[in-house]
């Protein structure tokens, strides 16, 4: 009885501790005057379509981009986002002429630079691929917060990759997101506001 | 395994996808009964050159009353044709073999379409491009193996009006 007795204060007292803990957070996370900033993005370097090495975002010298997840053994999602985003930048005109969106493949042991080459010959010329090491790759999907897997098939493999496509600024700062889901003219409009 | 994110069969799409084909394909490709079973004009889509893979879209009417399973498929310009779905959740497109093939219920329609289910051509032996036609069958646990011809649509195509925005 007396034994049962200690460990409910002990809970009970945990308990206190907790919420004394949590109450402690809460006014730190309210009141610090810098807001919380969730990094999400580079710098990374990868292999390039044409085997160059580049490094984000100093490649872009001060220009907004885009980063997509995919792989060319996709049927579906890969080609369509990537159509779509070609349209997308042609519905933007002339303030897009600059605007690169670099398409990383979560594939690495298919896509070879020149496969991501030929593959993206079909799209906008400013979809640029982008392919490294097993590891590289692992590497600049954390940074993005990004989930791949490969999902074993009766012939083989495909992967789960996630589908959204990151916008960074002139600064290479994570700035939003466009969702395959959305219309055109909300993601035209985020494009044109990135742009400005 | 997406089985909640089935999407109920829009009543017209059948009619719709036979009025977006071009009048010389419907010639051999009007919705052809597959004893109870009604297939849809199946359409594929343009690939990028190098890609090894595409997928193939139809609907697939069971009138029956029993149920029937779409069991695999073959296509001529494919070394291995497999059943896929695939869906996007939470911002991660997730897909997967249908090693057990694709129940079509008795009264019910089951879509192959961009997004969801498909036919899924690997070990492309060609690209495919806008306008060509490609054999195959869908081999169906009761109603048999069936003939269908699968029309090349550009690439992004959507199979319905939304694929032709522009």
């Amino acid at each position: 009885m007396a034994q049962q007795a200690t460990v409910l204060r002990i809970i009970r007292w945990g308990a206190w501790a907790l919420i004394a803990l949590l109450t402690a957070a809460a006014i730190y996370v309210l009141t610090r005057s810098e807001p919380p900033k969730v990094a999400i993005g580079g710098p990374f370097t990868l292999t390039a379509m044409d085997g160059a090495r580049v490094s984000l975002p100093d490649a872009e010298k001060g220009k907004p981009f885009a980063v997509f997840f995919g792989f060319t053994h996709c049927p579906d999602i890969c080609p369509t986002a990537m159509y779509e985003m070609g349209q997308l930048l042609k519905a933007g005109g002339s303030a897009t002429d600059d605007f690169r969106v670099y398409f990383v493949s979560v594939d690495p042991e298919r896509d070879t630079p020149e496969q991501l080459r030929l593959y993206l010959s079909a799209f906008d010329s400013r979809l640029i691929g982008m392919t490294g090491t097993t590891d590289e790759i692992a590497g600049v999907a954390r940074q993005h917060r990004a989930f791949y897997r490969k999902v074993p098939t009766p012939s083989g493999y495909t992967m789960d990759h996630t589908a959204t496509i990151y916008l960074f600024d002139r600064k290479g700062s994570f700035w939003g997101t466009l969702d395959s889901n959305e219309a055109e003219a909300p993601r035209l409009a985020k494009l044109q506001r990135l742009l400005k | 395994m997406f089985n909640s994110l089935k999407i109920a069969g829009a009543a017209g799409t059948l009619m719709l996808a036979a009025a977006l084909t071009p009048a010389s394909a419907q010639m051999h490709n009007h919705p052809a009964p597959a004893g109870t079973l009604m297939l849809s004009p199946a359409w594929s889509r343009a690939t990028p050159p190098g890609a090894k893979v595409a997928g193939g879209y139809i609907t697939i009417e069971n009138k029956g009353t029993a149920a029937d399973r779409l069991v695999s498929a073959t296509a001529d310009v494919a070394g291995v044709v497999e059943i896929h779905e695939m869906a996007v959740i939470d911002g991660v497109m997730r897909m997967r073999a249908l090693e057990k093939g694709l129940d079509i219920a008795p009264g019910g329609k089951v879509e192959l379409k961009p997004g969801g289910y498909h036919i899924m051509f690997i070990d492309l032996k060609r690209q495919l491009k806008e306008g060509d036609s490609v054999k195959g069958e869908l081999v169906f646990e009761k109603a048999g193996r069936k003939p269908v011809e699968y029309r090349v649509m550009p690439i992004g195509a959507r199979g319905d009006m939304s694929g032709h925005k522009h």
